[in-house]
């Protein structure tokens, strides 16, 4: 019974080690030799490198800004869909995560049509006789991209919480005297952070390593750390920097989750 | 005749069309145990809730003290609520727990600890303060729920089925805490429940409900040996209900027998419901009583057997001490002032179970 048991887990062992544990290891390995195969340190070094170093204070900086964006537009809406009934809201939460069943690289070009010089928005603008800014290869534009294809991950964890809420809790401290906003301060808001925590987790750590989305939205000017990385990869044939990179973002990930996971004392975000 | 502290005045409620209550009129008066009782769906959560603040009647005005509170928000009320399924603050300790409606409030630091300890006290939960309400058994909850209300100090404390999430030991042992805590506090308790026995042991009035009506108010002692119709006597406990002919005053004809019996007033020939409880049927030898029947069933039940003894086409409850085996002939009779008569329900409203007994 028991081994049987232990059987049916095969399958997703086997997945893990292929495609998980063994890659891992691989970027391990090749971050940490250099293209004689002697160990060095000088790949994961490269990271304090000027170049790579704004690279990543700028993904960072840009990520955070999508991450609150996220939040500030996905928790009200959680909000409204809450008060609605189940037929309602989960037709609300099926047309927002609707865009999700095109591919991401597609919904991005759609982007890149409209902000490009002489693109959608531009050809509009011309023809009122408005002035034209670049929107293309702007900040704003890379994180207009992310937002708009990270918000449903941001949506769903925040709707889940708050739908956990009894409605009996929230009439309890009504009862005991809280007028609205303290029961969103006191009650809603602490009850529904394993939600802002995973909802901020799975925003956050993709568009802080994205380049798909700098690549096309930045029009090449904007460097993020994911495109310093892919271009190791591809461009300059240098898998040792781009695994010795990737090495240090992926400790920079495991330590901003873990100071989250800290304010998450029941673990519930990460079980989303 | 003093003032009610609560006064419901022909509350109308409905959902989608449903009427939930109809034209209620309900006073509860300064430290009463009044409890709300009837099966699932009769409106006695809707009446608490509306007296609460959380449903706005349709029709009809909510009294306290002689003021309108009708739209008045729940917040502002000086009421407060025991939720069915606790409605614990899960992210905080006990003791933020029981503090939370005195730091809305704004009380200062040392009143809330006195006021924390106080209340732990009461509901003898002293010492855990820090835990989380998850750690605790159901019970414990309840018991927090109930502190985190009374400290408050509200005029009125609203329990919605309270103990219906507990097994029946700490269900009986909670109905005496709750007798004590109501003479303690010396606070009106509106207390909602569909089980007779809970109304039976705590409460000074019942209210029985059905279909949105009031059925019957009155003491315990008078609902149970007094049902007004065949609704509440088989609510409140378990009783035969028999179709019967008032012959005259003292005088009624059950299945073709007639028996004596202690109402007058019901006129001549009269149809009326007869309500026999299983506890006054008596059994005996067939040869002295005035109706026969075999016994069909027999379980035994602890304090009595309950016997099912089929008698003049009527297949009768008999609770008894004393034990007949299955199949043997017996005499049934029943002492007069134990037999209660009955007017028919005039509409159909208030006839909300089917005859004899059946539900």
């Amino acid at each position: 019974m028991e081994k049987s048991r232990k059987l049916l887990a095969a399958p997703y062992l086997i997945w893990m080690i292929a495609f998980t544990v063994i890659p891992l290891l691989m970027i391990v390995y090749y971050g940490l030799i250099d293209r004689n195969g002697s160990f060095t340190w000088e790949n994961v070094m490269a990271m304090v490198r000027p170049e790579h170093l704004g690279a990543l204070f700028l993904s960072l900086q840009l990520s955070v800004v999508c991450t609150i964006v996220c939040l500030l537009l996905s928790y009200p809406l959680a909000m409204i869909l809450r008060g609605k009934g189940v037929n309602q809201s989960s037709f609300i939460v099926f047309i927002f995560i609707l865009p999700m069943w095109m591919n991401f690289l597609l919904r991005t070009y759609a982007w890149l049509n409209l902000l490009d010089d002489g693109g959608i928005i531009h050809t509009i603008c011309e023809r009122f006789g408005l002035p034209t800014v670049s929107l293309i290869g702007t900040n704003a534009a890379i994180i207009l991209g992310m937002v708009y294809n990270f918000l449903p991950f941001m949506v769903l964890p925040l709707y889940n919480a708050l739908m956990k809420i009894d409605e009996n809790i929230i009439n309890a401290a009504k009862d005991l005297g809280a007028n609205n906003i303290q029961v969103f301060f006191r009650i809603i808001l602490p009850l529904s952070f394993p939600g802002i925590v995973s909802g901020i987790t799975m925003v956050f750590v993709p568009s802080l390593t994205t380049f798909v989305v700098s690549d096309l939205l930045g029009a090449r000017k904007i460097m993020l750390i994911g495109n310093i990385i892919e271009q190791e990869f591809s461009t300059a044939d240098n898998w040792y920097l781009g695994s010795g990179l990737s090495l240090v973002l992926m400790i920079f990930i495991l330590i901003s989750m873990a100071m989250l996971n800290h304010y998450d004392k029941n673990g519930e975000g990460t079980s989303f | 005749m003093k003032e009610p502290l609560i006064d419901l005045k022909n509350i109308t409620k409905s959902y989608d069309g449903q009427v939930i209550l109809d034209d209620l009129n309900l006073s509860i008066y300064e430290n009463e145990f009044v409890t709300l009782l009837g099966p699932s769906g009769c409106g006695k959560t809707t009446t608490l809730r509306i007296i609460g603040g959380f449903e706005t009647p349709d029709k009809g005005h909510v009294m306290f003290r002689g003021q309108d509170i009708t739209q008045m928000p729940p917040h502002k009320r000086m009421l407060n609520t025991v939720f069915q399924k606790y409605a614990l603050f899960t992210h905080m300790t006990i003791a933020e727990n029981v503090a939370f409606g005195l730091k809305i409030k704004g009380k200062s630091k040392s009143y809330i600890q006195d006021k924390i300890k106080y209340a732990l006290k009461l509901v003898n939960l002293e010492g855990y303060e820090k835990r989380k309400p998850d750690s605790l058994s159901g019970g414990q909850q309840q018991r927090i729920a109930i502190a985190r209300a009374i400290v408050n100090e509200p005029k009125v404390l609203l329990l919605d089925e309270p103990l219906g999430a507990l097994d029946l030991k700490m269900r009986q042992d909670m109905q005496y805490e709750l007798i004590r805590l109501k003479n303690e506090l010396g606070i009106t308790f509106l207390y909602v429940t569909h089980d007779q026995e809970e109304a039976l042991t705590m409460s000074d009035k019942i209210v029985v409900m059905n279909q949105g009506y009031i059925q019957q108010m009155g003491t315990p002692e008078k609902i149970y040996n007094e049902p007004e119709n065949a609704f509440v006597a088989d609510f409140i406990g378990e009783s035969n209900i028999l179709d019967g002919i008032m012959i005259w005053d003292r005088l009624v004809e059950i299945l073709g027998v007639r028996f004596d019996c202690v109402d007058t007033g019901f006129g001549t020939n009269r149809p009326v419901d007869v309500v026999i409880r299983p506890e006054d049927v008596i059994l005996l030898d067939p040869e002295r009583a005035p109706l026969r029947g075999i016994i069909k069933s027999v379980i035994f039940r602890g304090v009595h057997y309950e016997m099912a003894v089929e008698a003049g086409g009527f297949v009768w409850k008999v609770h008894s001490t004393r034990m007949f085996p299955e199949g043997t002939e017996v005499g049934i009779r029943v002492e007069p002032s134990n037999i209660q008569i009955m007017n028919k329900p005039e509409s159909e409203d208030e006839e909300a179970v089917g005859r004899n007994g059946e539900k």
